[in-house]
């Protein structure tokens, strides 16, 4: 007897062992929901995220390809030097005039973005006269609602902020690169510097200051349109780029909502 | 600082067409490859072993204690290529401390856990409680030390015991298929969940990795239990190998099912990533999916272990067990190969649809092909120590679970 009631003492020590990392883990849990309240980000303090808004659109029409946002984000955010590491980047679009008499509306699409279109574009190498039409597309993050990114890193470093910006926590990242995959975008890769997740933050350390994201700020054509919907007049350029446009999102069927819109796309572009 | 100078050294793929800029890293490298094969491995393996217990095949008693170490050996081993993987491997146990409930990843640690804790080290335990306690009376030293430690104190052998033991250990081994399905399902649904990658973002690949982790893990237990019969100098039981022959063809038979039904849903419905894919089959995973993993690792061994269920009689049994052996190692290098191309495949097309870079297994550093061919090898070291701690030459063959809680087996050992 004694010795069945020490197997079932095993068992018990086993289980209760069970209990314990998983209760450990509950407990960890309830204090990452209670910091996720009192998560540091680079806004300064007082700011409250959940009376702001943020939203970027982009009219196409408007962007020349001259590459100074590019530039300029690369700069002010510290984003590693090399031609595969963009928070923001310019693609170009050339669509070649069909072949005589093929009864096709278009020919060929060309895409390209040498070095992220950061030194502007060189001419192409399509003939002139081969070219139906060319435009340049600017792509950040799509700050998504339902951000397929956030859903899938395995420990919340990536994060929906109230006020429409999709963080990360470089300090809590583990670098798995889960999110870059579920990124339909392109737009995050992992930081060869600090190995974590990295993406662009519409300057979260500017805008909650009262200023615009550094992209915005330099572009010489007005391409690039940021605003407040929760602070902002109707004659304000978001309101009026909103109003005045019909508005496109990337890739809208994999249904992650994208709040980026695009003013005067292609159909080509994705 | 240097803007032109980091250019410089920084070696971009070669592209073809266009890929998103920052698509040029390519972001899970060969230990991505190795993770889900080694956790097929063990979810393979673990359901050979519960034919034995679960459905009674008593023809597959032989490789029961075999495929249980083998499954427990590259368990231990399945966390190591993800923690190597990480950017910053010392906060992985955030995965399991504070975890992000959406993530299919961040299940990986509880899965892990309740596979190797609740299922695989009890029941093995379970099994094994008689046998460490006669090995610690007969064993001196460590051995005798080891031995007495795992009985945990418990060192009643009774015949009610043991029919206690063997109940317990029935009712884990029925947990523990849906928990086998359920560590490598949950792989494939990493991978199934991705919609922003057509390639991945499919609801059978779940099922996909099941399978073919089931047909990896059974070739596993053919090719072992020839390896450690033939070292050992044993016999090889030939029903045994006609048995596993059997199951290996009929999960190949499902397996191949699946996977032929997931090409020609894609290929017939034709979403506006066909093109590519197709382009991707044909071109850049044309040795590795249509020669490795179709044709030899599929077509082959479906055809001779067919042939072997279709005429029993009419081959040989040196020849039966030749095929055995040769198609098991194809199949083997078919599932990995069939890893690689889900894994590696998916990265090498951009998500614009537009283009393609390409993969170099690096030498040097922690993703390097070294290190992952390490990692492979690492449980079947780990897998020789179990072997020679907890399958004695004398045992290899005499293990009947089924019938262990008889009282006079006990004494014949």
């Amino acid at each position: 007897m004694t010795n069945c009631t020490s197997r079932r003492n095993a068992l018990r020590t086993f289980g209760g062992a069970l209990a314990g990392i998983l209760s450990f883990s509950a407990a960890k849990t309830a204090k990452a929901v209670v910091q996720k309240g009192l998560v540091t980000t680079s806004a300064p303090k007082g700011y409250d995220p959940t009376k702001h808004k943020w939203l970027m659109g982009f009219d196409i029409d408007r962007c020349i390809g001259c590459g100074s946002c590019v530039e300029a984000c690369k700069t002010e955010n510290n984003v590693p030097q090399g031609a595969s590491y963009f928070r923001t980047w310019i693609e170009r679009y050339i669509i070649k005039k069909p072949k005589p008499g093929s009864g096709e509306a278009r020919g060929e699409t060309i895409v390209d973005s040498p070095n992220g279109g950061r030194n502007g574009f060189p001419p192409s190498m399509v003939p002139r006269e081969e070219i139906l039409k060319s435009f340049f597309v600017p792509k950040l993050c799509n700050l998504c609602v339902d951000s397929p990114c956030v859903q899938a890193c395995p420990v919340g470093a990536t994060f929906d902020s109230p006020d429409g910006v999709v963080l990360v926590d470089p300090k809590y990242c583990v670098g798995c690169g889960f999110c870059i995959q579920a990124c339909p975008y392109g737009c995050r890769f992992m930081n060869p510097e600090t190995k974590t997740a990295d993406k662009c933050t519409l300057c979260y350390h500017r805008i909650t200051r009262g200023l615009q994201p550094a992209c915005v700020e330099v572009c010489p054509t007005e391409a690039r349109i940021f605003g407040d919907l929760k602070n902002c007049a109707p004659e304000d350029p978001i309101m009026q780029f909103i109003a005045k446009n019909k508005l496109q999102t990337l890739k809208p069927h994999l249904g992650t909502g994208p709040r980026v819109s695009y003013a005067n796309m292609d159909k080509e572009v994705r | 600082m240097y803007p032109i100078l980091a250019n410089a050294m920084e070696v971009l793929p070669h592209i073809d067409g266009y890929v998103y800029p920052n698509e040029q890293n390519f972001l899970w490298t060969v230990l991505i490859v190795v993770y889900p094969y080694i956790t097929g491995l063990v979810a393979g393996a673990f359901i050979m072993a519960s034919f034995v217990r679960v459905f009674n095949v008593k023809a597959l008693d032989p490789v029961y204690r075999m495929s249980l170490l083998t499954a427990l050996a590259f368990l231990l081993a399945a966390p190591l290529p993800l923690l190597f993987h990480l950017g910053h491997p010392e906060r992985c146990m955030e995965m399991m401390l504070t975890p992000h409930l959406s993530s299919p990843m961040a299940m990986f640690g509880f899965v892990y856990a309740w596979y190797l804790m609740a299922v695989l080290l009890l029941e093995l335990w379970l099994d094994y409680r008689r046998d460490f306690v006669t090995w610690s009376q007969q064993h001196t030293g460590f051995k005798k030390f080891l031995y007495s430690i795992l009985t945990v104190g418990v060192r009643d052998v009774s015949p009610g015991a043991l029919k206690l033991d063997h109940r317990m250990s029935l009712a884990i081994s029925i947990i523990g298929i849906p928990s086998a399905f359920l560590l490598h399902g949950y792989v494939g649904f990493i991978f199934g969940s991705v919609k922003a990658n057509p390639w991945w973002g499919n609801v059978l690949m779940p099922i996909i990795f099941i399978f073919s982790a089931m047909v990896s893990g059974m070739a596993l237990c053919v090719v072992l239990y020839m390896f450690v019969t033939r070292i050992r100098g044993q016999k090889l039981d030939i029903k045994c190998l006609d048995v596993m022959g059997r199951m290996l063809f009929y999960a190949l038979v499902i397996d191949a099912g699946i996977e032929a039904l997931d090409w020609i849903h894609r290929l017939y419905s034709a979403h506006e990533e066909i093109d590519v894919l197709k382009h991707l089959a044909t071109g850049k995973l044309f040795y590795t999916l249509l020669i490795l993993q179709a044709l030899l690792g599929t077509l082959v061994p479906l055809v001779f272990l067919g042939l072997g269920q279709l005429f029993p009689h009419r081959i040989s049994a040196a020849a039966r067990t030749k095929i055995y052996c040769v198609m098991a190692s194809l199949i083997l290098v078919g599932v990995f190969a069939m890893r690689w191309n889900v894994v590696i495949g998916g990265q090498l097309f951009s998500k614009s649809l537009r283009g393609f870079t390409t993969y170099k297994m690096a030498l040097a550093g922690h993703e390097g092909w070294p290190v992952a061919l390490a990692l492979m090898i690492l449980p079947f070291v780990i897998l020789t120590v179990l072997v020679k701690l907890f399958l004695p030459k004398e045992m290899a063959n005499s293990v009947q679970p089924a019938v262990a809680i008889e009282p006079t087996i006990p004494s014949t050992i």
